[in-house]
């Protein structure tokens, strides 16, 4: 049998939803890249420009979930890395609890910077 | 069926020396996990800087002078980003590469050849780095 240098236990619903999640990061991530970039290059960027495209509601829901899953395949990633390294017990809960935390920092301050572009009144 | 399989420690001394091209893809993966997931969280927090900018007057922001324009100027306006940029890019290019390879590979697609697969993530993280250089670049000098 070939040799499997996958960190995460097949089968799982975690498994999945990081292979779910990584077809999602795959289109966008490449759009992103593209549209802030080549389109439209880093140095010319400004507040009003930022906010013209969050103020559509399409773009804004792709850039949310955009976060919402660049933060779940980034962190059960880092997640399932230390574990493979053999992180358990104790410290393995103490980890899992820290990223969790960390996740909804990152996707807090994520979506308040996206309601401030948009002009929506909750940040 | 899956099945446990040994791989011993990365860090023990010249272990490197026994690896094979699916060893060196999944170091090469993790690695650039790591760079991107620090990354995410660096890019948020600069891209705060709108949260305050939102409060300023419109003749400011139609100046620019607002303090996440202001921010993201300054930053584009050093080399090192622009060469940290680059940099992402090859990061972000091979993850996304090695990641389709992986999706394959789950799916059982081309796994005789992922050896194959691997040195053409590598090749063409290459080519799209340096097809990207002067649009990565333009205006930094």
């Amino acid at each position: 049998m070939a040799q499997r240098y996958s960190s995460f236990q097949q089968g799982t619903r975690m498994w999945l939803l990081q292979r779910i999640t990584a077809g999602f990061l795959l289109v966008v991530l490449a759009f992103h890249f593209f549209l802030l970039h080549f389109v439209h290059h880093a140095d010319e960027v400004s507040f009003l420009m930022s906010s013209g495209r969050m103020e559509t509601m399409s773009y804004y829901s792709l850039m949310v979930l955009f976060l919402l899953t660049a933060t779940f395949h980034g962190v059960n990633g880092v997640y399932n890395a230390l574990v493979n390294q053999g992180l358990s017990g104790t410290k393995r809960t103490a980890v899992k609890w820290t990223l969790v935390a960390a996740s909804v920092v990152l996707i807090v301050q994520g979506i308040r910077t996206a309601n401030a572009w948009a002009g929506i009144p909750l940040y | 069926m899956s099945q446990s399989y040994n791989r011993g420690l990365i860090e023990d001394f010249s272990r490197w020396r026994e690896f094979e091209a699916g060893m060196w893809a999944w170091i090469f993966h993790k690695f650039t996990g790591w760079v991107l997931i620090g990354y995410l969280f660096t890019h948020i927090a600069v891209l705060s800087t709108a949260i305050p900018a939102s409060g300023a007057e419109t003749a400011v922001l139609q100046a620019g002078n607002d303090v996440y324009t202001q921010t993201i100027i300054s930053l584009e306006g050093l080399l090192l980003v622009r060469i940290l940029e680059v940099g992402l890019l090859a990061v972000a290019v091979f993850h996304m590469l090695n990641g389709t390879r992986l999706l394959l590979v789950d799916l059982g697609i081309g796994l005789d050849s992922q050896d194959k697969s691997f040195y053409a993530s590598l090749i063409l993280t290459g080519a799209i780095t340096v097809a990207s250089v002067p649009t990565f670049i333009a205006g930094a000098f």
